[in-house]
């Protein structure tokens, strides 16, 4: 495509004479917008290559496990005998976990930020909150190994043990480092996430719905919950499961708190392991082509499984907030 | 606003359940706010408390003494940061802001949502999923753990925030600059990238600092790509020291020292992110290129 042909050629000023000239030509606006869609091909050309090179090279650790390479309990390099299910299950674990940490504490904060809080305090709020999501993982982790895994090991593992151990699941010496502080962190650092979301769908609430409720006597938690959360119900989910999608992935400060072993048990102060932190630890060590196919078939299988989550995130988020400016409400 | 004094006065007897339970769902919200911020805080308390105690000249100069001694810096993992970061930006702007650029003036068809699409998918892939495939693409190429290889991998997850921000942010630029210059005869290559690229610059930059700054951080994906170092290295092609990844080393390891040294990087890695972006913007601000956004 050209732009409208200069038409003005004769009588124009010196310096719109000089733009014109400087750069009159069909050839100059082809080949820029060929350098712009070359620009826009590269994205696309980035997902293909990352799945090609995932793809082929996992070959060879699929063909000799196929399916049951996400079934098989046992992770043994010295005997090239390969199974994720001890990663999947932690992988799985500590995503739940953090949720079920963090669900009620970022809908609270998104809630109060949108519904309560007095204006002057709302967007230093905002702000704190958008601040956590700017820390490095690796903080968050160096962090969670000096300061959050003392706490827990002798105070809050104590007393979960003697108040709830008869789950199963607060069982154990309590180490410290183990499921229940990977959860943990994760869980901070996925509120910023939620709560973003959870604020961005509840602006988008019509205020004349709360102006309703309110007008039938409704209390102000009443008209939340009536009024606000119904409407908001999927944009809040579509929140959650896109901080499932950066739980599932996270790696730096699970690996350093989550002790690293390849077991499945049942209780929280167990150490455990995930899909991306037996990438870190062992991904540049892996010596054998089958070892490293292997890992890389843990890779592929993050990969699919954060896009999927991610999508259906995206595809609820966008049904709330579906063409209408983010602050729509003041 | 309804008419409160136009309402009966049997309107005010709202049950005790509903009032104690409207009181209950505001004390909640209000103590979630107070629970969320307290990592926040004791975080960022501990950076600067034992980050500034273990901040030393050494630290900033020298490069790490063998496991076990003491003293050392991470001087070379400063400059290995500088390095990796700017190959990552010098691949990975351009590329993002040209792509940025299609979808807001050409995008407008099935190819440029595709790009869209495709783009919010690459900003959900997780970071050492990333980190494979750089070392698949070029460490494997290359037999070398290299600084190259971790700026590859910091280029492709800087490049999707970096265009969908563009494109964003040359939307808000307004119809009729670009009719003006049309107008006056411009190309559109001119019109794109004097008026419109030009207008929304301030954005622009600020998108670009954001993709800057969620790298700046990044371990995952340079723990096999540019693998760290004990020494200075300046070449791209051997492997080069980070500071996010010399955090994580000395966090992990049994050394005392090296604790304390952890806490000193983390303290300026914190700093030099704040900083790059808060220069840039103040560049912005005060140049001539102070935009619409």
């Amino acid at each position: 495509m050209t732009g409208p042909q200069p038409v003005l050629k004769d009588g124009v000023k010196r310096r719109e004479s000089l733009l014109v000239r400087a750069s009159d030509g069909v050839l100059a606006d082809r080949l820029f917008s060929w350098i712009i869609f070359g620009c826009a091909l590269i994205v696309l050309v980035i997902l293909a290559l990352i799945v090609w090179q995932l793809v082929s090279r996992s070959q060879l650790s699929w063909h000799a496990f196929g399916w049951k390479f996400f079934w098989g309990q046992d992770w043994d390099p010295v005997n090239d005998h390969y199974g994720a299910l001890a990663f999947v299950y932690g992988t799985i674990v500590s995503s739940v976990l953090a949720l079920v940490i963090a669900i009620p504490l970022s809908v609270g904060v998104g809630v109060f930020t949108t519904e309560m809080c007095p204006k002057w305090l709302r967007g230093p709020l905002s702000f704190t909150t958008e601040l956590l999501a700017a820390i490095p993982s690796v903080i968050y982790g160096l962090w969670a190994i000096f300061v959050l895994v003392p706490i827990l090991r002798s105070y809050v593992q104590p007393l979960l043990a003697k108040t709830l151990g008869w789950t199963g699941l607060f069982e154990g010496p309590p180490y410290g480092i183990g499921m229940l502080a990977a959860g943990i962190i994760l869980a901070i650092m996925i509120i910023p996430i939620i709560s973003s979301i959870t604020r961005e769908v509840l602006a988008v609430v019509p205020q004349h719905q709360r102006e309703a409720a309110l007008a039938l006597g409704a209390t102000r938690w009443e008209m939340i919950r009536l009024a606000v959360l119904r409407n908001a119900r999927a944009g809040i989910v579509g929140g959650i499961i896109l901080g499932l999608g950066r739980a599932l992935g996270e790696t730096m400060a699970v690996t350093m708190v989550i002790g690293n072993r390849p077991e499945i048990a049942k209780s929280l102060f167990a150490p455990g392991y995930t899909m991306a932190s037996v990438l870190a630890n062992e991904f540049s060590e892996a010596a054998g082509d089958l070892y490293l196919s292997a890992l890389i078939e843990i890779g592929l299988a993050l990969f699919l499984v954060t896009i999927i989550v991610n999508a259906l995130a995206r595809f609820l988020v966008w049904s709330v907030t579906r063409g209408q400016p983010v602050r729509a409400r003041a | 606003m309804p008419d409160s004094k136009a309402a009966p006065p049997q309107k005010l007897e709202i049950s005790l359940w509903r009032k104690l339970t409207n009181h209950l769902a505001t004390a909640f919200a209000v103590s979630t706010v107070v629970i969320v911020l307290a990592p926040l805080v004791a975080i960022f308390a501990y950076l600067v408390i034992k980050g500034v105690g273990s901040l030393n000249l050494a630290f900033l100069t020298q490069t790490p003494k063998p496991p076990g001694e003491i003293g050392g810096g991470m001087a070379n993992a400063i400059a290995g940061s500088v390095l990796i970061l700017t190959i990552g930006s010098l691949l990975g702007v351009p590329l993002g802001i040209g792509a940025g650029i299609y979808l807001a003036e050409f995008g407008q068809n099935r190819f440029g949502n595709a790009v869209r699409f495709v783009s919010d998918v690459l900003n959900g892939v997780p970071s050492i999923v990333i980190g494979i495939v750089a070392y698949a693409i070029v460490v494997l190429r290359q037999k070398h753990f290299s600084a190259l290889a971790g700026g590859t991998a910091l280029a492709i997850m800087m490049i999707p925030t970096i265009t969908r921000t563009t494109e964003e942010m040359l939307l808000l630029v307004p119809n009729t600059l670009r009719e003006a210059a049309y107008g006056l005869g411009v190309p559109r290559w001119r019109t794109t990238l004097s008026i419109v690229l030009r207008t929304a610059t301030s954005g622009v930059i600020t998108g670009v600092m954001l993709a800057f700054a969620r790298v700046a951080g990044e371990t995952a994906p340079l723990l096999f790509t540019a693998f760290g170092n004990q020494f200075w290295n300046w070449r791209l092609d051997q492997p080069t020291a980070a500071l996010p990844l010399q955090i994580f080393t000395y966090a992990i390891s049994p050394y005392d020292d090296w604790h304390r040294q952890a806490w000193a990087g983390a303290l300026v890695l914190i700093i030099l992110i704040v900083s790059a972006v808060a220069a840039v913007r103040y560049v912005v601000r005060r140049g001539t290129l102070g935009g619409v956004a």
